[in-house]
């Protein structure tokens, strides 16, 4: 299928750069290792509201505020190729633009798909339960939702073109409420109702509450139906705003 | 094989609306080159970025290859090549990877696509750079590249927004030599774009100026010379009086126009300077006439265009709102 082949050779285009300076990958991995190491045994003390080892309830939000950084501040990197006119010549040729979307995003999120996996293992030892099929969803979950907010980065860099503080301006404005209404580091449950009602409009409050749930084995659930459905919706939404974006502006 | 018929495209800018190109019409058959001439921001990049499907016009129509531009984009990036006046190759991608990636995405098989990168690697002289990173190549490099990019697939119909521009003597003869031979091999249609009036001169069956988004003239090149400059002729004698009396026969001179005497100097312009001139000098010393020197100035498409708009191209920057 043109669509499948055409985000291989994206995702291949922008992969192998990538792999040629993989130390960057590997100091990427740290940097989640200290939250675990310095913010998971302050969690002993806060209720998560669920039994067992604190790390079964942080890593998988951890995990989610990985994708979700990465994914929002991603379309910075297609500026460069914006201005230069290497994008442009991809627009040129008859490759999908959903599929070259999809490619670049995939790029961004397979380092992260690894790092995932290293902190999986690396926390095991420490008493988190592995549960690995439906961990495994949990990630194709968070791959299905990470194109989408990547699609709609790109969208936004391509909109604003010309003016890179207005890129970072709205992401950021737009991840750190999300993220901080999502209870992705302290249980929402905690918090007072104006609060709570105000993260049950935030879709990544429904992700959140599907990787703990399958980070605890179960993959039957409410919250994983919910959360299923949100990425899907996400990652429509996205290409969908990051293909008109691209035809509108007409680079 | 190409058609454009009132292409219009207005940016908005929060200074108010650029007209960008304002009507264009063009029909360019299959197998011509054809050189897109006009000064800084006449609208040339606009107007093969609406051709190639890259930009939506604000009204108007093209057709390539027989498809709608706007109805059917694939069809026509699928037969198009598209060189753009930027950079299209990404800086930490390797000069044969990127190569590679462009003859897959005009689906090319693997072996197919390797093979045509090493190819036009040897052609453009790029092939000290091939496993160099895009961004160490030097400017002219980098051109070369984008123009192998723009070949890997060999279109049907190549766009080149100054593919020349930034290249060496050296560099410039041979890629056209190629391109030249690319035609001559495919009967390949081309479109280009460029400053350089020699190069539109020489290489251009059929030379378009544009200007303020608008086409002033489209015609072979002698034809556009002949027509919309003619060659001046520029003739010393004694006295002026003879001066004058040359200036009067001058007048009978098929197509022969501003004749103008200054002292013993005349000067006027004609086409076909070359052969009109020893007849024209005959006739004047059988009348007792005798020239002295005689200097023709063969017109430049710089002259056609100064004579089209008052401007030259060679000084015009960005021209006036
Ligand atoms: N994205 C844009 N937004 C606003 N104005 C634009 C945009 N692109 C082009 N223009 C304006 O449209 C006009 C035509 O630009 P265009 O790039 O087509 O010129 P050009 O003939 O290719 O010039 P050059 O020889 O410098 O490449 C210019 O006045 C330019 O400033
Ligand atoms: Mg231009």
């Amino acid at each position: 299928m043109a669509f499948i082949q055409d985000t291989l050779i994206s995702f291949r285009r922008e992969m192998t750069p990538t792999l040629r300076s993989w130390y960057y990958i590997v100091f990427g991995i740290l940097q989640p290792l200290l939250y675990l190491g310095l913010f998971v045994p302050l969690l002993t003390s806060v209720p998560t509201g669920t039994e067992g080892n604190p790390l079964q309830w942080f890593v998988p939000g951890m995990i989610v505020m990985l994708v979700l950084f990465t994914t929002v501040s991603c379309g910075w990197a297609l500026t460069e190729e914006l201005m230069s006119g290497s994008f442009e010549r991809f627009l040129a040729t008859p490759m999908s633009r959903p599929a070259i979307l999809v490619g670049r995003s995939l790029k961004e999120l397979a380092p992260l798909l690894v790092q995932a996996v290293i902190i999986i293992a690396v926390v095991a030892p420490f008493g988190l339960v592995l549960h690995l099929l439906p961990m495994l969803l949990g990630l194709v979950l968070l791959l299905i939702f990470g194109i989408g907010v990547a699609s709609l980065s790109y969208a936004l860099a391509i909109a604003s073109k010309h003016d890179g503080g207005l890129f970072y301006m709205v992401s950021h404005s737009v991840a750190l409420p999300l993220m901080l209404l999502g209870g992705v580091l302290l249980p929402m449950d905690l918090a007072p109702d104006w609060l709570y009602t105000a993260s049950r409009f935030n879709p990544l409050t429904y992700l959140v509450e599907a990787e703990r749930s399958l980070f605890t084995g179960a993959v039957f659930t409410q919250s994983v139906l919910y959360g299923a459905l949100m990425a899907g919706v996400v990652a429509l939404v996205g290409l969908l705003v990051g293909t008109l974006t691209i035809r509108r502006a007409g680079l | 094989m190409i058609r454009a018929s009132n292409l219009t495209r207005t940016f908005k800018t929060k200074a108010g609306p650029v007209e960008a190109v304002r009507g264009l019409s063009l029909e360019v058959a299959e197998g011509e080159l054809v050189a897109f001439l006009g000064p800084n921001g006449a609208g040339k990049s606009t107007s093969v970025r609406m051709l190639t499907s890259l930009l939506p016009p604000t009204s108007g129509q093209a057709m390539i290859g027989g498809h709608d531009v706007a109805r059917n984009p694939v069809a026509v990036r699928q037969l198009i090549g598209y060189v753009g006046q930027g950079t299209g190759s990404g800086p930490y991608h390797r000069v044969r990877d990127e190569l590679i990636t462009q003859g897959r995405a005009y689906r090319m098989s693997y072996p197919d696509a390797r093979k045509r990168a090493d190819e036009l690697l040897a052609i453009l002289e790029l092939e000290p750079q091939a496993d160099r990173d895009c961004a160490t190549l030097s400017g002219g490099q980098k051109r070369r590249l984008d123009v192998a990019l723009g070949l890997m697939h060999t279109p049907r119909i190549l766009f080149l927004d100054e593919p020349s521009t930034g290249l060496d003597p050296h560099s410039r003869a041979n890629l056209w030599e190629h391109i030249i031979r690319l035609r001559r091999q495919t009967g390949m249609t081309i479109f280009l774009t460029t400053h350089y009036l020699d190069e539109a001169d020489n290489m251009a069956e059929r030379v378009m100026i544009m200007d303020h988004g608008k086409m002033i003239a489209d015609d072979m090149p002698e034809k556009l010379k002949a027509d919309l400059a003619g060659d001046q002729i520029r003739l010393r004698f004694r006295s002026e009086r003879e001066a004058g009396s040359a200036a009067e026969q001058a007048r009978n001179l098929p197509a022969a126009r501003d004749i103008a005497r200054e002292g013993n100097h005349l000067t006027l312009t004609v086409n076909k300077g070359e052969s009109l001139l020893p007849g024209f000098i005959c006739e004047l010393h059988n009348s007792g006439v005798e020239t002295q020197s005689a200097n023709i100035h063969r017109p430049t498409l710089d002259d056609v265009f100064l004579s089209l708009t008052g401007r030259s191209l060679r000084e015009t920057a960005e021209p006036p709102a």
